[in-house]
């Protein structure tokens, strides 16, 4: 009974979850450009358009661009950072990761506003690499996670061995902690590289007036009226995020980057 | 090799590129917004350096005090749904197979990684006349006709417990993890059923949690920028909506700059009581 129940449970709360998305891929399939669930007719050809069409495939180009130079970035920053906090013994330090984390922390709201008065006053405004380095500190806080929690599960008798041994410090990080990070790093780049991609307040009010991403894009021809590329980009946009995460859960352990006990300790 | 104190100034070099980093991009930017909140405006956009508390005295008015009001009742709303749809869930995810687990994270990743604009978007088209879900209930013989189910204070809650859920899920899924299983068996073998177990043993336990997962998500359902403004009536609109509409359109930076002033001090202070909480939670 109690099994019924739970199923029933789940079933409901992923209905809930993939609804939108079920209703969104079926408008995006409609033959003529209308906004019409169940679709009439089937047609790819609203998939075909983001390529196709030169402005959303300039905006598609911008996003994936700013994805990965600004999630590359993010992770340069927490890299050394983190392994300066795990490395030494400096208190006040804590204070970079503090500030950090708060990005996230904060309603979004007030950091893609702050960016925004500082390009002003600075006279960048609108240029295209700032949009890079305020999506960088904006998402730094997700490698910074990550590579903490990497560095922690660091066996330091391993760092220790090698030190006995005679290597100095850029000989141990690069043979021995690097190997050992290298997965955290690159669940730490994949995190802000999809929510990157996602981002829309922070990119608006930087280069929102001088360039579109595709949320830009999307939330432009909302304004102006209705075209199924926009359920088309959505249902790419899911399928991309779900892609890139099973990567990670598959090549990295996904319970324990959340927060979970690692499966092999109690 | 043991953690050690910098012996010398070259020790701190790796600290250099993340620090200065930091610094110019989010501390001065933040001063910067502090300071332009205090600036003149003037015509056309611009402003003026300045030290007017004008754009804090426009704060004490029936509309902003109705804005300011409305945002934490939505959020406060929006947090409460979220824990009691998300507490149950995650409890029986942690208790499943590891595979199972997986897949479920993925989805709630993907959820959670999509813009606000997608969200919009998605369920603006859901509660749509033409591509609705009432097309599905009229399919069904249950309406008589589609209608719109939007703009409506139902269309901006249900989007933004669908932005706030995931989030609540893994913000509960650690703690949920490392719950000692040993308790809820203890209280089934003494004969209580699953769901009381779930009640008198599983939420007493996790009061601390819960509590500061509230919080959490309260301060995450106050950032939402766009959803009220898609799915809702001007009346619907928060602070953060507010914040982005007076920058962008209005071009009244000052006053949307001491209005983010503002939402951060409201923020600091929650997390200030989050931190209140865990404390307790581990005095108890």
């Amino acid at each position: 009974m109690t099994g019924v129940f739970r199923k029933l449970y789940f079933f409901l709360i992923g209905l809930f979850l993939a609804l939108p998305m079920i209703v969104v891929a079926g408008v995006s399939v409609n033959e003529k450009q209308t906004l019409a669930f169940p679709p009439k007719g089937f047609s790819l050809s609203w998939y075909g358009e983001i390529f196709l069409n030169p402005e959303w495939r300039n905006a598609l180009f911008a996003s994936v661009t700013l994805a990965v130079l600004s999630a590359g970035l993010a992770v340069v920053i927490a890299l050394p950072l983190s392994w300066f906090l795990w490395r030494r013994v400096a208190p006040w330090a804590n204070i970079f990761q503090l500030i950090g984390v708060a990005p996230f922390t904060l309603p979004p709201v007030i950091t893609a506003l702050g960016l925004l008065t500082f390009w002003a006053t600075t006279g960048f405004y609108g240029q295209p690499w700032t949009a890079v380095i305020s999506h960088a500190i904006f998402f730094v806080t997700l490698p910074l996670v990550t590579l903490s929690l990497g560095f922690t599960a660091i066996d330091r008798s391993l760092v220790e061995a090698a030190a006995t041994m005679g290597a100095d410090d850029r000989t141990i990080f690069r043979t021995v902690v690097l190997p050992l990070i290298l997965p955290y790093i690159v669940s730490g780049y994949a995190f802000a590289f999809v929510l990157s991609l996602n981002e829309y307040i922070v990119a608006y009010m930087t280069v929102g007036f001088t360039m579109e991403t595709l949320p830009i894009k999307i939330f432009n021809a909302l304004r102006y009226g209705y075209t199924p590329t926009m359920a088309s980009v959505t249902i790419l946009f899911v399928a991309t995020a779900a892609i890139i995460f099973s990567l990670v859960a598959r090549f990295g352990d996904l319970p324990k980057l959340l927060g979970a006990m690692s499966s092999d300790d109690k | 090799m043991r953690r050690e104190a910098p012996q010398k100034i070259g020790d701190y070099a790796p600290l250099f590129f993340p620090a200065t980093m930091l610094i110019v991009f989010f501390v001065v930017p933040f001063a910067t917004m502090i300071a332009v909140s205090f600036f003149q405006r003037q015509q056309a956009g611009f402003y003026v350096p300045a030290f007017v508390l004008s754009n804090y005295e426009r704060f004490i008015s029936w509309f902003f005090a109705n804005v300011l009001g409305f945002s934490l009742m939505l959020a406060v709303v929006v947090a409460i749904c979220c824990v009691v749809l998300a507490l149950p869930f995650t409890y029986l995810l942690t208790r499943m197979q590891r595979k199972v687990q997986i897949v479920w994270l993925v989805a709630l990743l993907s959820v959670l990684s999509l813009s606000e604009v997608i969200i919009g978007f998605a369920w603006s088209t859901l509660f749509s006349r033409t591509a609705g879900i009432t097309n599905l209930l009229v399919m069904a013989g249950i309406l008589s006709e589609a209608k719109a189910l939007l703009p409506s204070f139902g269309a901006v809650l249900t989007g933004m417990v669908y932005q706030a859920f995931p989030y609540t899920v893994l913000v509960l899924y650690p703690a949920l993890v490392r719950l000692d299983p040993t308790l809820t068996e203890a209280a089934r073998t003494l004969g209580a059923s699953p769901v009381k177990a779930f009640f008198t043993v599983v939420v007493p336990a996790l009061r601390n949690t819960i509590t500061a997962t509230l919080i959490m998500v309260f301060i995450f359902a106050l950032g939402s920028y766009l959803l009220p403004q898609l799915l809702g009536r001007p009346q619907h609109w928060t602070l953060s909506v507010l914040i982005t509409d007076q920058a962008i359109y209005q071009s009244n930076m000052p006053f949307a700059a001491a209005m983010a002033v503002f939402l951060v001090l409201v923020t600091l202070g929650l997390v200030a009581l989050t931190v209140i909480a865990g404390r307790k939670g581990e005095a108890a």
